[in-house]
């Protein structure tokens, strides 16, 4: 019998679909995967076990009477604390919003891939506001790597990568404002997805920046992120910031290959403070893909800089009143930064959004000439839960703050991102970066790299 | 920027604002301003013509 713990997305609603496995085995199994290992990982804050299971016997029920199933009937699935699920206050990581009312209706991303019949198991464990890139959090504590339980899974989105690593879900979601779906992703190994800013709608989720927010999926397989990526695709009008575009699936032109696709490598900025893993797996990607092209994203650094402004203040804009009330309740990591934060100059603000645009069109211009580039996602692998600073290119500085270098400068300008993990002792993931509302061509790329065997999810302990 | 130069200015800012910060907190939250005002520094050195708009565009 396969085991379910990795079996992927896909496969398991094919299997449903055919009957050689029900909706309700592959909940229970879910169930028991939890109740087994994540007193360990610690990637869950809230199972909806009898909700699941009711889920569950309704697909089931379809099935039965002939009713046609969605593309992922049975699929179990997770998402980080800060989606609304009915029933459950929006904790976002915060002790704080524990007090809210529950919520009253899921999500719109939830309720999208319930439609297509993946069957909602909990929340997950997140670093407090989505302000980490560690997954660290002093009121749930830590998200660990399923990889290493001594090590971070990286964050905001922890639980997310921890959950999909430690095979507890095949699918879960996250948020990223700066990377906090591409850091867990290449912590624990695994495919991660942020779509173009404006893409997926964020309605019933917690914010952190309004300017910055995306929505995604990470999985252990690129059919899975397009599978799931496709379900929830659509504009919806309580998003102000979401774009009405048609839909635009991928899943059909996943196997499409790489033949025509000017794919390039990010030089300058990106080549420069890489510990070896990092580089190595940037090499191993560009190698699978014959790059022998580099070019320069213009002023990176200085985007990076400008996304950081645009983070702290607006973070501390949103919390500004729950920090003047009850600053000893926040996790002491989000306080520091966020009271920083509420105490920077509008001019400084101002000029990072002025930047933006700036750089907007200086990177769309390196399009013209490229489908495709290919840059490091994290400084490093997983660094050990607690770590406080990293030593890069002979310069100790903050991990916390720093993770981040590589994706900041990305979706600053919400360009679509797939990462793609790279295996070994712990593995790392590499960005596969695209133009705005081409998510095709950077699943299209991964895709190419998982069946070639460059990129895989690999299963801990392998 | 000296730390006593920061320290003047969060001291003078919690004030305006309404913010509490325990002397604990003191030197971290100083430690990220630092980091700020550098960042802030980077952005504002690249020159921009006045014309330049932000980056987020409203629709009424």
């Amino acid at each position: 019998m396969t085991d379910l713990a990795w079996q992927s997305a896909t496969e398991t609603a094919a299997a449903i679909a055919a009957g050689t496995l029900t909706a309700q085995a592959a909940t229970e199994a879910a169930l028991t995967r939890i109740a087994a290992h994540d007193g360990i990982l610690n990637a869950f804050t809230d199972i909806v076990g009898a909700r699941a299971l009711a889920k569950a016997a309704a697909i089931d029920a379809d099935r039965a009477a002939g009713r046609p199933l969605g593309a992922l009937a049975g699929v179990p699935f997770a998402v980080k604390n800060l989606f609304d699920v009915a029933g459950l206050p929006t904790r976002a990581g915060s002790a704080i919003n524990r007090e809210r009312p529950a919520a009253r209706r899921d999500a719109v991303l939830i309720a999208r891939l319930e439609a297509a019949g993946a069957i909602l198991i909990g929340a997950l464990n997140m670093g407090e506001y989505a302000y980490d890139f560690t997954g660290e959090n002093s009121h749930d504590g830590p998200s660990r790597n399923p990889h290493d339980t001594t090590r971070m899974t990286g964050g905001s989105s922890g639980g997310s990568g921890g959950a999909v690593a430690g095979g507890l879900v095949p699918l879960a979601l996250g948020s990223d404002t700066n990377g906090s779906i591409r850091v867990p992703a290449s912590l624990c190994g695994l495919f991660g997805l942020k779509p173009t800013f404006g893409r997926l709608p964020r309605t019933r989720t917690f914010p952190f920046v309004s300017s910055l927010d995306h929505l995604g999926p990470l999985a252990r397989c690129t059919a899975d992120l397009a599978a799931a990526y496709d379900a929830m695709q659509g504009h919806d009008p309580d998003d102000p910031f979401c774009a009405d575009r048609p839909i635009e699936p991928v899943s059909a032109s996943l196997n499409a290959g790489i033949a025509g696709l000017r794919i390039a490598r990010a030089g300058g900025y990106f080549r420069a403070n890489l510990m070896p893993e990092s580089a190595n797996a940037t090499d191993r990607v560009c190698q699978a893909l014959t790059i022998d092209r580099e070019v320069d994203i213009p002023e990176a650094a200085r985007a990076r800089a400008a996304a950081y402004l645009i983070t702290t203040a607006e973070g501390a804009a949103l919390h500004f009143d729950r920090l003047r009330a009850r600053p000893a309740d926040f996790d002491p990591d989000t306080r520091d930064r966020l009271l920083a934060g509420a105490m920077v100059p509008a001019a400084m603000v101002v000029q990072a959004q002025k930047f933006r645009r700036w750089y907007r069109e200086a990177v769309l211009r390196l399009f013209e000439s490229v489908d495709a580039i290919i840059a490091p996602a994290t400084p490093c692998s997983a660094p050990l839960l607690g770590q406080k600073t990293f030593v890069l290119d002979g310069t100790e500085m903050p991990l916390r703050a720093n993770m981040g270098i590589f994706t900041q400068p990305i979706s600053f300008i919400g360009l679509p991102v797939a990462a793609v993990p790279v295996a070994g002792p712990m593995p790392v993931a590499v960005q596969v970066i695209a133009p705005p509302w081409r998510e095709d061509i950077a699943l299209r790329i991964a895709r190419y790299l998982e069946v070639t065997g460059a990129c895989v999810a690999q299963i801990p302990g392998e | 920027m000296t730390d006593a130069d920061l320290d003047a200015y969060i001291d003078a800012s919690a004030k305006l604002l309404g913010l509490t910060i325990d002397p604990v907190w003191k030197d971290a939250v100083r430690a990220n301003l630092a980091v700020t005002v550098r960042m802030g520094a980077i952005v504002a050195a690249f020159p921009l013509p006045d014309e330049a708009e932000p980056a987020p565009v409203f629709t009424a």
